[in-house]
């Protein structure tokens, strides 16, 4: 059996997620403490592949990233990158997919700690940076667990948008949901059934450890 | 002019004047309230809820932002609108005890106490304010495993790490009982002697106020109505009585000439006998003092 397709999407939802993590945080930060008329536009924004069908999404990064239009264009001639066909597209575009998975535990978990916390931060000296890193951070632990493990887990079940900007390319853009697709389109339901098999067995211990970690640092301070 | 400019250069003192526009679930209310503290004393801020008791707190914590004033705390300016001068919290040397503690969950009581800690200066100030305030044996809780009082003294102790000059206290002992209240009172005397603070208080209990507060400011609808020590102005100075009681009328009934009132006193009902003039203005459910002269209780209206 091909272990490549499965190492690629563990490698993507990787790579995902970590960078989702340490941009998702400052801005469910602004978010929750924002006030602007641009709030809910950003939101909505922020929201949109929730409700979007993954090709929709898909069509419109592919379009952006290809060379023939201004963005990919822009992005060819003075950073010499190309996205569409590329594993790097595949993360930009799995971070999009996946952004509010990330933001929204994250921002809501922020929004319900009392707004004292940050206050007597303020009043003891600290700087909005140090009150997020050592205060709120601490508190929204579970939040932030949460939104790590759902956007690696969206991201690992990802198919419609790599189809449409990745193709599927061997090592590069086949990962193993596009692997299983093309092993049913070939009626090899043996290698299919493999594929499936593994994501579900790797999905549902990821899952099952978070609700895990999860139950113990609740009674650590609720004792 | 007035006694608030007057004064403003005889001695260190807070001078404070905050005019703010504030949106309440009663509407729009205008918060225009100025007045003087000396050092090392209390003033205490009382008042119906919603009339802007802790905004003036806020603002004086840099935590909310006036529209217009001006606020010194001795030779330092925290805030002026004129000057476009407007010291960041963190820049102000305050102590602010929430009325929900605000205590860090994820921190042992000792950690909080911690947190608040300049890097610069010595722990020692950790360990005195815990002997102080008798935390020692809790040092290693979570905050969760603490009672009200508890945490009550916790947070008066973090907020006084940073040795600040002016301490706000926003009706932080409402939630306790009387024993407690009385217990953390002492507490709060004991601090502002050894550090020398100037307190602010918001609260809604006579006794506590006549207890701490050399000043009270009564503040009502976002204006200072009347300002004085706390004799001055829950009593009534034009009778001198042994006795006094706070009471509600429950019942008014003619008896000849007189009038038989009870007045609800705690769960008690009191029976007081009145004039038509001693009435005037009262009705079943106003607020009076019973003061007992000698042998013959009479009542006076309230206009607390």
């Amino acid at each position: 059996m091909d272990w490549q397709p499965i190492l690629l999407s563990l490698e993507l939802a990787g790579i995902t997620t970590v960078i989702l993590l340490f941009a998702g945080i400052p801005l469910a930060y602004l978010l929750a403490n924002h006030r602007s008329r641009w709030k809910p536009f950003l939101e909505t924004l922020i929201s949109m592949p929730l409700v979007l069908p993954p090709t929709v999404l898909g069509f419109y990064i592919l379009v952006a990233f290809s060379p023939s239009y201004l963005f990919g264009a822009w992005l060819e001639k003075w950073l010499a990158i190309r996205l569409v066909f590329s594993f790097g597209g595949l993360v930009v575009a799995s971070m999009i997919y996946s952004l509010p998975f990330m933001v929204q535990p994250i921002q809501a978990a922020l929004q319900s700690l009392p707004h004292s916390l940050t206050e007597a931060g303020l009043t003891l000296g600290k700087s909005r940076w140090v009150i997020l890193r050592r205060i709120l951070i601490p508190n929204i632990r579970p939040a932030i667990l949460t939104g790590t493990v759902l956007s690696f887990a969206h991201t690992i079940g990802e198919f419609g948008v790599i189809l449409m900007i990745g193709g599927n390319i061997p090592g590069r853009t086949r990962v193993a949901s596009v692997a299983i697709f093309e092993a049913v389109e070939t009626l090899n339901y043996r290698a299919a059934n493999a594929y499936a098999l593994i994501l579900l067995v790797i999905t549902f211990l990821i899952v099952w450890l978070v609700s895990w970690i999860n139950g113990r640092s609740f009674n650590t301070w609720n004792r | 002019m007035d006694q608030w400019q007057e004064l403003q250069y005889l001695e260190p003192m807070i001078r404070w004047h905050f005019k703010k526009r504030l949106h309440s679930a009663q509407g729009i209310m205008e918060l225009d309230v100025k007045s003087l503290a000396l050092p090392g004393t209390i003033t205490g801020l009382f008042g119906p809820s919603g009339s802007g008791k802790t905004s003036i707190l806020r603002m004086m914590a840099g935590l909310m932002t006036p529209d217009e004033g001006h606020l010194q705390v001795d030779d330092t300016v925290w805030y002026d609108s004129n000057s476009q001068k407007n010291t960041s919290p963190q820049h102000r040397s305050v102590g602010f005890v929430f009325q929900d503690y605000a205590l860090f969950p994820h921190l042992k009581v000792q950690e909080n106490l911690l947190f608040g800690l300049p890097k610069e200066d010595s722990p020692k100030i950790i360990d005195e304010l815990m002997q102080m305030m008798d935390l020692h044996s809790l040092a290693d809780r979570y905050p969760r495993q603490l009672s009200g009082g508890q945490q009550q003294r916790v947070a008066l102790a973090r907020a006084i790490v940073r040795k600040p000059r002016i301490l706000l206290l926003d009706e932080p002992l409402a939630a306790l009982d009387a024993s407690m209240r009385q217990t953390l009172q002492d507490y709060l005397i004991r601090l502002k002697d050894t550090y020398n603070l100037t307190i602010f208080l918001v609260s809604h209990d006579l006794p506590e106020l006549f207890k701490l507060a050399q000043q009270v400011c009564v503040i009502e609808q976002g204006q200072l109505i009347r300002q004085g020590s706390p004799a001055e102005l829950f009593s009534s100075e034009t009778v001198s009585g042994r006795y006094r009681a706070q009471g509600t009328i429950v019942q008014i009934r003619p008896t000849g000439v007189l009038f038989l009132v009870d007045v609800l006193v705690g769960s008690e009902v009191v029976n007081v006998l009145a004039t038509s003039e001693d009435l005037l203005g009262l009705q079943v459910g106003s607020p009076v003092l019973i003061i007992s002269k000698a042998f013959n209780p009479f009542i006076v209206g309230m206009n607390v």
